[in-house]
């Protein structure tokens, strides 16, 4: 589903990610784990187009189709959905009101018809539960006075409700109690499917117990250095990048 | 929500200006310039009473005197006085009394302005509306059709001024230069002398006015001035909502637009007045052209209890110079300022209010939202004032201050004086740039560039749109998406 061929790109001039290579098919779900630098936020910031991080070589393709040549919101209406690792505060734009506008734009885009008011308020109700959110909260500005876990949960919630295809989790478990880790893992694992894949970016091998990754890989000084089944996140843990830092180096 | 929505759906479908046409159709001008034979001109068209006259003329002698002020941040090459007309008119014969008689061309202007077309009759002068050329000021749909007659069983009087000065001469008289004397600065002084039309409005004791009352300003004609004159007295114990729109066409020239508004609220009453300014800004790459707003807006809460609440949506313009104020005179009167200030291109703005505290227990609230884009200048300018009786007067001002790009500038000038120990002012103020970070988040949910900015603009402004009636603040959001456009990227 994304293939990343011998990407690099750099940030102020500065090479970031140095010849990183990474197939994620269909159905899967792939951590990315590495120490403070190593490119982690880099890579999901690439495959979000943002602005002031450019490729300056190498390949990237979602369903065989050029990713890099695609703006943001092309690629959010594609179905690449980021989770922020801290997520923005929308000051007087309602979440209600933001993730209507924002579902709308990608079903534009796509063209899709609109949702409806109603249609919309039940799905958002729904999710809101699940994730047990209080629903009164959605008619708030967006993350504005939001505590570090509402905001996650927050994140989660506009996952459910846009029903991405590939989900990058940048650093998703950051700032979570062991409940609300408990409550996001069990949302993002609802949204697992054949059809849609995952790209879980963390430190810690504390948020793969909840949300089981098919493969790990471990990033280092802007390459994947090392990939294999969960059991590796579990070595990690034990034995620290160290290792990984000095073969990178 | 379904507005944002709006917003977003319709930006992408209109032009920058849509305003901007010319309307080709035959107009009666007075001669060049300004000289007090052209009073006199004005003022026999106009067909007034002596007092009126005299009024005017007096109003120009001291105009002579007065010097152009220069303390306000903005910058514009000396104007010349005698270069515009003072007086622009559609030629009519008579004036029209039905909507077939209106001229055509008269009536395909108000359908591309976007107004219904029941509202024509009463906006194409039918009804003795004003005769003030093709930007005649024009009335609301609704007042043609039920509400003419509703207002006048409701005991409503909403006129334009000039057939006020005819049929209500004693109440013009009594109130007219009364909360804005005729020298009270430059521009207003040059109203008083060369005023064309503007609308007019009594509200009888006790009566709440059945309806929004609305005037749409219209500037055509080239090389002329336009200066209307309103006047809106809510007597004890009434309620009133008006709003006013204004637009211009695209011209290279400056056009110079010197309204005055009087508003007098007496026991209890209340006056609400809101206005969408959407003038021709100026090419927004050489700054050519565009309409200079000085206007002059005041308010005077004489009586105990009185309330009124100033809303502002300043989109156009190439020049905003105007700070519609409240003079606190009643006891415990109140008075509101909710503003939003756009300025793109190469636009500038000094806008603000002031709020006198003169009477006991006075209460002020200063909402104010300025956004920059472009390479334009946004200026905040605010007094509040308590004088020695306001004991117990208060205020809150909260000013935000909005960048986008990094060629615009933001100022805020807030000017406090509190001249009893008992007066409590509070005063907030942030200026932000618009994060790229924000924008980023947006775009990667699916928004494009543009309904990113327009999205989280609409956010920024929301405490103030609120303040508009319903139908109107779906429009104000429209024209704050379109004013930004091509303002990001």
């Amino acid at each position: 589903m994304l293939s990343v061929k011998d990407l690099h790109a750099e940030v102020d001039g500065k090479e970031i990610l140095k010849g990183l290579s990474l197939e994620v098919p269909a159905g899967e779900v792939h951590a990315i784990m590495g120490p403070n630098g190593a490119g982690k936020s880099t890579l999901s910031y690439v495959l979000t187009g943002r602005q002031g991080y450019d490729v300056t070589s190498g390949k990237v393709t979602f369903e065989g189709e050029d990713l890099l040549a695609l703006e943001p919101d092309e690629r959010a209406a594609k179905g690449v959905f980021l989770s922020f690792q801290y997520p923005l505060e929308i000051p007087g734009v309602p979440a209600l009101t933001f993730i209507r506008t924002a579902l709308n734009a990608q079903r534009k885009a796509r063209g899709e018809p609109e949702v409806s008011a109603p249609e919309f308020l039940k799905l958002a109700r729904a999710k809101a539960g699940e994730l047990k959110i209080d629903f009164d909260m959605l008619k708030r500005a967006l993350n504005v006075g939001f505590s570090g876990g509402e905001k996650k949960r927050m994140e989660i919630l506009q996952m459910a409700m846009l029903s991405p295809r590939f989900l990058i989790l940048d650093e998703t478990d950051s700032g979570l109690d062991i409940d609300a880790l408990r409550i996001v893992a069990d949302g993002v694992n609802a949204l697992r499917s054949p059809d849609r894949a995952m790209l879980v970016i963390t430190h810690y091998q504390r948020l793969l117990d909840y949300i089981r990754p098919d493969r790990v890989h471990v990033l280092s000084a802007g390459r994947i250095v090392a990939s294999g089944g969960p059991e590796l996140a579990l070595e990690l843990e034990r034995e620290g990048y160290d290792k990984y830092a000095r073969a990178a180096a | 929500m379904a507005a944002v929505k709006q917003t977003v759906e319709h930006v992408a479908s209109l032009e920058k200006y849509k305003h901007g046409f010319v309307t080709d159709i035959d107009q009666e001008f007075a001669p060049k310039g300004l000289n007090a034979d052209i009073v006199r001109f004005i003022s026999a068209k106009k067909d007034e009473p002596e007092w009126m006259l005299q009024w005017r003329l007096e109003a120009f002698e001291r105009w002579l005197a007065l010097e152009e002020p220069d303390w306000a941040k903005v910058s514009f090459p000396r104007i010349d006085y005698q270069d515009s007309y003072y007086y622009a008119a559609p030629k009519t014969k008579e004036g029209p009394k039905s909507l077939d008689e209106v001229d055509p061309d008269l009536l395909e202007t108000y359908k591309k302005l976007g107004i219904p077309l029941k509202e024509q009759e009463v906006l194409a002068g039918v009804q003795g509306a004003p005769r003030y050329a093709v930007d005649a000021v024009f009335d609301s749909v609704s007042v043609v059709t039920t509400f003419k007659k509703e207002l006048a069983q409701a005991g409503v009087i909403f006129c334009p001024m000039s057939e006020a000065i005819r049929e209500h001469g004693d109440l013009v008289r009594r109130y007219l230069g009364s909360v804005v004397p005729v020298s009270d600065n430059y521009f207003a002084c040059l109203n008083s002398a060369v005023f064309s039309d503007g609308s007019f409005v009594y509200v009888p004791p006790g009566v709440r006015c059945p309806m929004e009352l609305s005037t749409y300003f219209r500037i055509n004609a080239e090389n002329s001035g336009q200066f209307e004159r309103t006047l809106i007295i809510a007597d004890a114990g009434a309620y009133v909502s008006y709003l006013e729109g204004c637009t211009a066409p695209m011209r290279d020239e400056n056009q110079l637009h010197a309204a005055v508004v009087e508003l007098v609220a007496l026991d209890d009453a209340e006056i609400k007045y809101s206005t969408v300014q959407n003038w021709y800004p100026g090419d927004p790459e050489t700054g050519k052209g565009g309409i200079y707003n000085f206007v002059t807006k005041r308010a005077d809460c004489r009586g105990d209890r009185s309330k009124v609440s100033w809303t502002q949506v300043e989109t156009g313009s190439s020049i905003t110079w105007k700070y519609p104020s409240c003079v606190l005179r009643g006891n415990e009167s109140s008075g509101e300022f909710y503003s939003i200030a756009i300025t793109n291109g190469r636009q500038q703005a000094d806008t603000g209010t002031k709020m006198i505290h003169l009477g006991a227990n006075t209460r002020s609230r200063i909402i104010s939202k300025g956004i920059s884009a472009g390479k334009s200048s946004n200026t905040y300018r605010g007094l509040v004032s308590a004088h020695p009786k306001a004991r117990g007067a208060r205020n809150f001002t909260q000013c935000d201050s909005l960048l986008i790009g990094k060629h615009c500038a933001a100022h805020t000038v807030p000017y406090i004086e509190a001249r009893n120990g008992q007066a409590v002012f509070e005063h907030e103020a942030t200026t932000t740039r618009l994060s790229e970070d924000q924008l980023f988040y947006a775009m990667q949910r699916g928004l494009s560039q543009e309904e990113a900015v327009q999205l989280l603009v609409n956010g920024f402004v929301k405490d103030v749109l609120q303040e508009l009636p319903m139908e109107f603040a779906v429009e104000a959001q429209k024209l704050v998406a379109i004013s930004l456009e091509g303002s990001v990227g």
